[in-house]
């Protein structure tokens, strides 16, 4: 159970993530353009804020890891991420108004809208390994279980949104849908952690 | 003997498939940032051509060798239409390069307008300098930009124009920021109170549906103008639209040498649809929800 869970919760994490990456260059392009530079500044801002994330991730893990803790990583990158979806405006107006290149225009504008719920998101993967191992002989398969599942929720993250969502929903629903699926997460780690007294 | 005979079908299937390979040859070739360029010429003509797949390639403007004022594309002739609304534009705005034939023809017919043409592509704009003579000049200024992007400074700094002309869409990639509520909206501040839009746009599938929609949720009423067998002609203004009887007046009293670029005011005016023809139902497509691409292909 505790085991499907942190699966889960990875997977999440993993769909959040690429969904709000694609999600990203749709908000930008009435700004900035749909040119390759935007792409490549919001791809930069992604990989640095998880790689900090990874890095802050593994730091605090050891920091008497339990499920609380991990479920509050889900629950503050929500509270990160969903003023996006009403913040974009007058953000990219004011940031397009200011910087008159595009190109650090875009990267100025991801690393505002986008950089401290990435950096939050990245954490989840290398706490969640903490948790999972058990034994020093099995660690690296459950690594390598922990990254299947997350990169597999991050292809799944990806294809939904860019086949089907941006079909069905406006940007700022399928941001509000990402959120609650993040906090059902965080909530329900938190709820299992306090039951468990972990 | 056998082997003359051999080399003969031999040599006759070369002359088949050369001969065939003629038809269009390609004078130049360029892969750029956003798409593969490439130049044709055959029968005189030279056209651009954008490749997205091997066989289906989309012509992207044409140019008559012996007679470079000709607007070869049906959607550019028709594209002229605006000036039965507006005969005599100060101040012009073309989005979408492609070989320069639409700026060329302004500053033809109207050698003090400032013309204004906006293009993504450098590769396309070398293009257009270098085989469908575009030129630069004190009166024809080309800006290197995502359209969106300069709309949106232009907006900022007031800028106004009597025509804008939407021409970026070349039927394999729509760049979906340039054809929502918002964008729209942008374009018709920068119109001054005479001011026409032009917009090359979609036929079919569904996205005319929705693309007409959404014009029709900036502009209103707008002249619906269907080439047989190609794009669609938007012309809308700021204004209330003239009618068709002051349409046709504005047309006969026009003084534009327009026979001379393959043109025919009256005959585009019979193009004209009367009744929207699109599902009124149809979303409005917004910076929100924008999924042009998609509904291309449905």
């Amino acid at each position: 159970m505790r085991k499907t869970l942190l699966f889960t919760l990875a997977f999440i994490a993993g769909f959040s993530i690429m969904a709000i990456e694609l999600l990203a260059g749709r908000i930008l392009a009435p700004y900035f353009g749909g040119s390759v530079y935007v792409w490549g500044s919001i791809i930069t801002i992604f990989m640095l804020a998880l790689s900090i994330g990874y890095l802050l991730g593994g730091r605090w893990s050891l920091n008497e890891p339990n499920l609380k803790k991990f479920g509050s990583l889900f629950i503050i990158a929500t509270c990160l991420m969903l003023p996006i979806a009403w913040m974009d405006e007058p953000v990219l107006n004011w940031l397009s108004d200011l910087i008159e290149d595009p190109r650090y225009g875009s990267l100025t504008a991801s690393l505002v809208l986008f950089s401290l719920p990435t950096v939050f998101l990245g954490m989840i993967s290398p706490y969640a390994i903490r948790l999972l191992i058990e034994d020093k002989e099995a660690s690296g398969q459950t690594a390598g279980r922990l990254y299947f599942v997350s990169t597999f929720g991050s292809a799944i993250g990806t294809l939904m949104t860019s086949f089907y969502l941006v079909l069905w929903l406006g940007i700022r629903q399928i941001i509000v849908l990402i959120c609650t699926l993040l906090l059902f997460g965080g909530l329900t780690a938190l709820v299992y952690g306090l039951k468990k007294g972990e | 003997m056998k082997f003359q005979k051999l080399s003969l079908i031999l040599l006759c299937t070369l002359g088949i498939l050369s001969s065939t390979t003629l038809e269009a040859k390609i004078i130049h070739k360029e892969r750029s940032l956003y798409r593969n360029i490439a130049v044709t010429e055959d029968n005189r003509q030279r056209c651009l051509l954008f490749t997205i797949k091997r066989k289906a390639k989309s012509r992207q403007s044409c140019f008559d060798l012996d007679n470079p004022k000709l607007l070869v594309f049906r959607y550019a002739q028709v594209s002229m239409t605006s000036f039965a609304l507006q005969a005599n534009p100060k101040d012009i705005l073309v989005v979408g390069l492609g070989g320069g034939t639409l700026p060329m023809t302004y500053n033809n017919l109207l050698p003090d307008a400032n013309i204004t043409a906006i293009e993504i592509d450098e590769s396309v704009s070398k293009v257009a300098r270098e085989y469908f003579g575009f030129k630069t000049s004190d009166k024809i200024k080309l800006v290197e930009k995502d359209a969106r992007v300069y709309i949106k400074r232009a907006q900022r700094k007031e800028q106004k124009f009597d025509l804008i002309v939407l021409d970026a869409f070349n039927g394999d990639y729509i760049p979906e920021h340039l054809m929502t509520k918002e964008f729209l909206e942008e374009v018709q501040s920068l119109l001054t109170d005479d001011g026409v839009l032009v917009s090359n746009t979609f036929s079919s599938s569904k996205l005319y549906d929705h693309e007409s929609a959404t014009y029709q949720a900036v502009f209103g009423e707008f002249y619906n103008l269907k080439v047989p067998r190609g794009n669609r002609v938007i012309i809308a203004a700021k204004r209330e639209l003239p009618t068709f009887d002051q349409l046709i007046e504005n047309t006969m009293q026009l003084k534009l040498p327009l026979e001379d670029f393959g043109v025919s005011l009256l005959e585009n005016l019979t193009l004209m649809k009367e009744k929207p023809d699109w599902n009124q139902k149809a979303r409005v497509m917004t910076d929100q929800f924008a999924p042009a691409n998609l509904l291309q292909g449905k």
